[in-house]
């Protein structure tokens, strides 16, 4: 199949040296969305699935999913955080039915297997049978018979985890820049403000080309324009890790320049100064960093966003539900020592960001508008060359480098070759 | 406080003739009429149930204006991009939770129905208003309108008030 797919995506991917192009036929065919949860979700890649404060004592569990494998988060009664696949080792049955909550053990309803909180079977009913009759097998080990455990680990109180036992350690799966960014974040206690969820009717991978796309910020997101938080002439940055996995985008606002943005969009829609909010309090915030940094889309690979939007500070976790599908779970935090004007700040920048969001609103139209259009396309493709046709980093906003970053990755792991 | 049975009905009719006002105001898309239905230091905020129910104040939407009303109007209408849609609101009855005066607190029951550019007609959110109105004057107002949401997933995205 690999050997296939090389030879078959040569006219699509790569040929064309103008720019690099992507079919179509990724967001739609469901051999390809077979292989995503094989090779990405469950391959040699680390998953986002929850902030350590979301399970901050001994038996807080979370539900949440690895593309769509439903997965539990616990804290085990050793302090340690845990991710087990949310799937009774019996007959399949979901251990977890709930979203969160607290509980000594798992147990499944069906027939009340149990387990501790980091996997293991530790009860069976009727084991030994009733009145002699019936009961397990004599050489049943309970041992054999626990949740499937992945790998953990966590930077800066963000958990991964991992099917996989050979991908590389997280630290170096994420590298240096996605750490240090992490840890720019996540540089004190946190708190979680609540959670955001939205269902988008499109491809998860538009929306991995979305996030690392700083094109198209200024021209869609006509909020940040009006009122100046975000122009393509901020200064800001593109850059990615050595394996341009994943990709950070940043701005500082302090750069923001009228006479300039005039000069570059004249009289387009996505520029109109004139437009005054009556509460200005909306736009109302602190500087939190003193780098003078006030938006960062972290984009890490496969289905984790990490972003600070002026003061809101939020993880969106992409969870894949089919083709033409995916859920976007915002869960917005402050940190544990905000002030109550901080929390108030934060409470109100939140109508900027999320489903409802005044800013970020547009994107599930973006991926919407594409599935729709690319229905049915076979050798069809995209054509991305803003900035180049390489995935390079860039010191402007003017680019689509990290998008092409995005799929050199999506080649090697899944490939643009049809399946047999 | 003890309402006398006429005082009850009269004060639950205004309630409900806002809230019928409200819906329809959205729904036939006068939205510039809507922030005119809340007092000047009003609270309007969308919620979902996942964050009400664990006591977080993370919203959907969060006015704590008439004029961030009037802005989210005018996002919508100048800045914002969204599928062509337009909402339908099923309200239940409003039942008079407490009242002080002329200032009364209700709850109501809703569902929104969303018609998309297809023509096709899909539940978009479902839930309850805890409102509080004041009555004092002959046009009731919304000092404060919560809805809660059960439909913690939102279709796509939120950008018309609920």
């Amino acid at each position: 199949m690999a050997e296939k797919a090389l030879k078959n995506r040569g006219s699509s991917a790569t040929a064309d040296v103008a720019g690099y192009r992507v079919p179509y036929r990724v967001f739609t065919d469901p051999d390809y969305y077979r292989r995503e949860q094989e090779n990405i979700f469950q391959g040699e890649t680390w998953s986002f699935v929850a902030l350590e404060a979301e399970v901050p004592e001994p038996g807080d569990f979370k539900s949440t999913f690895i593309g769509e494998t439903p997965v539990i988060v616990t804290r085990g009664s050793d302090g340690k955080v845990h991710v087990v696949v949310n799937r009774c080792a019996h007959r399949g049955a979901l251990v977890c039915r709930e979203m969160r909550g607290n509980r000594p053990s798992l147990e499944c309803v069906y027939h009340q297997w149990a387990y501790d909180l980091e996997g293991n079977l530790i009860g069976v009913p009727f084991r030994r049978g009733l009145k002699g009759q019936g009961g397990m097998p004599g050489d049943f080990d309970m041992k054999e018979h626990g949740l499937r455990k992945l790998r953990v680990d966590s930077v800066g109180g963000l958990v991964f985890a991992s099917f996989s036992e050979t991908v590389e350690p997280l630290r170096d799966f994420l590298g240096p820049i996605v750490i240090e960014h992490i840890e720019r974040i996540m540089c004190k206690p946190i708190k979680v403000l609540g959670d955001q969820r939205q269902h988008v009717h499109g491809n998860w991978k538009l929306y991995a080309e979305n996030t690392r796309d700083p094109y198209h910020a200024s021209l869609l997101h006509l909020f940040h324009n009006t009122f100046g938080l975000y122009r393509s002439t901020q200064t800001g940055k593109s850059v990615m890790d050595a394996n341009k996995r994943h990709s950070l985008l940043y701005s500082i606002a302090a750069s923001n320049d009228d006479a300039a943005d005039k000069q570059a969009y004249g009289d387009s829609r996505t520029f109109d100064t004139e437009f005054k909010l009556q509460d200005m309090s909306l736009l109302k915030g602190r500087q939190e960093f003193d780098d003078g940094v006030t938006l960062v889309i972290l984009a890490v690979f496969p289905n984790l966003v990490l972003q600070q939007i002026q003061n809101t500070l939020a993880v969106r976790q992409t969870v894949t539900k089919g083709t033409d599908g995916f859920e976007l779970v915002w869960t917005h935090f402050g940190y544990a020592d905000d002030d109550v004007e901080m929390q108030a700040i934060r409470q109100k920048q939140a109508n900027l960001i999320g489903p409802a969001g005044l800013v970020s609103m547009e994107d599930g139209e973006a991926v919407e508008i594409v599935q729709r259009a690319v229905i049915g396309e076979h050798d069809a493709a995209s054509y991305i060359a803003m900035g180049g046709d390489r995935p390079d980093d860039a010191d402007h906003l003017v680019t689509e480098g990290a998008i092409i970053g995005f799929w050199h990755n999506y080649e090697k792991l899944v490939g643009f070759g049809i399946a047999p | 406080m003890d309402l006398s049975t006429s005082e009850r009905f009269r004060l639950q009719q205004l309630a409900t003739e806002l809230n019928a006002t409200h819906a329809e105001l959205i729904d036939d898309d006068r939205l510039e009429k809507w922030p005119d239905l809340f007092v000047p230091d009003c609270t309007y905020r969308v919620i979902a149930r996942e964050n009400h129910d664990r006591n977080l104040t993370l919203s959907a939407i969060f006015c704590d204006s008439k004029g961030m009303l009037v802005d989210r109007i005018i996002s919508l209408r100048k800045a914002n991009i969204f599928p062509v849609h337009s909402y339908r609101h099923i309200l239940g009855p409003t039942r008079i939770v407490s009242a002080h005066e002329f200032k009364i607190t209700t709850q109501t029951n809703y569902a929104v129905l969303m018609t998309r550019a297809d023509g096709h007609t899909e539940i978009y959110n479902a839930g309850k208003y805890i409102d509080e109105i004041d009555c004092s004057e002959d046009q009731p107002l919304f000092i404060s309108k919560v809805a809660v949401f059960d439909t913690n997933v939102i279709d796509t995205m939120m950008v018309r008030p609920i």
